[in-house]
């Protein structure tokens, strides 16, 4: 009880100082998973609003693929994002293995179709409400989908926010494609797991309380999205 | 044939036939085993106001909606001049408003018709004097009242100086002071020679704004006669039984 109490005291003293190494791990954290979202959801949202109003061939089995990998086990895709990268794999000529750049391309692989899915059942619903509105204007198909992803965004912003989270909070793919080298890919999750399988409490238990307050962070930003979308009404 | 079943149809050089601009021969349209309409046939001429007149689920907006080309009849044939086709607009029984103010709505409503940017805000302006919206330009529209947001879907309707405005029960939720702002744009758009087309169940708001009123009767057109005749002598039973008040079956 002594050595949890002393070690939460050593964690905020990390925190209140501003220490270097934990400041450093906690923004590569966010910037690979701010990189990853980002681009997860320039993939995910035309790609979620085609599912929603495209009519194309395969459009079914491509929702059922976009549903069913929003739950993919991140080892598996950190497993296979370090078969393309590695010296055997096709890609091993860009040497982007244990770099954050792997790292973001595993979160945009775990992000992206959360987004798209999200996407697709916001702009689903959207479109029922407009399709005929747009279908007598004459609104091509890019302007329908300009449109309804543009109304969407509060829901949108939800649907990135839930990316996020899922990113943010993820260890094995990035720590089997990262490697979770000090100074280069080590991120909140992993130096975590790894501090406390060294029995170095503080500050994995520092990192653990960034982690925490980023999360509440996220999810208050949430709720006040959606507070302000229903006081200003434009959702 | 075109997805949405539309023909072109070229106007008569016959002066008795050549302000036909919207010809519907035996349309047919069955959900379920049930007859929605059943051989309906009219023509549509151009200026004026019709009115499609009837009980609710006679059939009205099912023509309405064949007439904007958001569906298609089961059969039948219905022929609409190429220049009104491209050029129509239809309002809603409920309005349907972007998650946008109303100024935003309107330029959304212009971007798509191709309107010049340079020439967006002047008309904007105009538009939203002549819905008497200037006040609530930058108010959100999801926040507007019923009778509001039915101006503001005037307004976009009216952005485009359609030739045809198909109007879907545009009153139908309304007080009467929102109905009498709705049917001053009906007017003003039809004085400055849009053909309109106006769905109601309501015989006092027909007999205020019709030049000539279809009578639509369980799918099928029971009658088609000019306003004043329809008011004073109609043809059919069905017309006599709906002027004399009685519930229409």
């Amino acid at each position: 009880m002594q050595d949890l109490w002393g070690s939460f005291q050593a964690a905020f003293a990390l925190i209140v100082q501003m220490d270097a190494d934990l400041a450093e791990i906690v923004l590569l954290s966010l910037q690979v998973t701010t990189a990853a979202v980002l681009i997860a959801c320039l993939l995910g949202f035309p790609l979620g609003a085609l599912l929603a109003v495209g009519r194309f061939p395969g459009r079914a089995i491509l929702s059922v693929l976009t549903n069913a990998t929003m739950g993919l086990p991140p080892v598996v895709v950190g497993l296979l994002v370090y078969l393309m990268l590695s010296q055997s794999g096709p890609f091993a000529v860009l040497n982007l293995l244990y770099t954050p750049t792997a790292m973001i391309i595993a979160q945009v692989i775990l992000v992206t179709p959360i987004v798209a899915a999200l996407t697709a059942q916001v702009v689903e619903d959207l479109n029922v409400e407009y399709d005929d509105l747009l279908r007598v204007m004459g609104a091509s198909r890019l302007q329908t989908v300009t449109t309804l992803l543009w109304d969407a965004r509060a829901s949108l912003m939800t649907a990135a926010l839930a990316g996020f989270g899922r990113a943010f909070a993820e260890v094995g793919a990035v720590m089997i494609v990262g490697g979770n080298i000090n100074h280069v890919t080590r991120v909140m999750t992993t130096a975590i797991a790894l501090e406390t399988s060294k029995g170095a409490l503080a500050l994995a238990l520092a990192l653990g309380i960034v982690l925490l307050m980023i999360s509440i962070l996220i999810n208050a930003s949430l709720m006040a999205l959606r507070s302000s979308t229903r006081t200003t009404a434009h959702a | 044939m075109p997805e949405n079943n539309i023909l072109p149809f070229r106007q008569s050089d016959d002066p008795n036939t050549r302000d036909v601009i919207i010809q519907a021969e035996d349309l047919y349209i069955s959900r379920a085993d049930r007859n929605l309409l059943s051989g309906v046939s009219f023509a549509i001429t151009q200026p004026g106001i019709t009115t499609l007149l009837g009980p609710n689920g006679a059939g009205k907006s099912l023509i309405l909606r064949l007439i904007a080309g958001l569906m298609m009849a089961d059969s039948g044939r219905l022929s609409i001049v190429p220049s009104i086709s491209n050029s129509l607009a239809l309002v809603f029984q409920t309005p349907v408003v972007l998650r946008r103010s109303v100024h935003a709505n309107l330029n959304h409503a212009l971007k798509i018709y191709g309107t010049p940017k340079s020439e967006r805000v002047g008309r904007i302006a105009e538009l939203l004097v002549l819905a008497d919206l200037t006040s609530l330009a930058q108010t959100p529209a999801k926040r507007l009242s019923g009778g509001e947001k039915q101006r503001l879907a005037m307004a976009r309707a009216l952005a485009a100086r359609p030739k045809l405005l198909l109007l879907d029960e545009p009153t139908a939720s309304l007080d009467p002071h929102a109905t009498a702002a709705i049917e001053r744009l009906t007017r003003s758009a039809a004085a400055s020679g849009t053909k309109v087309i106006l769905v109601t169940h309501d015989r006092m708001q027909a007999e205020r704004m019709a030049d000539d009123v279809l009578l639509v009767h369980r799918g099928r057109i029971a009658e088609h006669t000019p306003a004043t005749q329809f008011f004073e002598a109609p043809t059919s039973e069905e017309g006599r039984t709906f002027l004399t008040g009685q519930i229409l079956l």
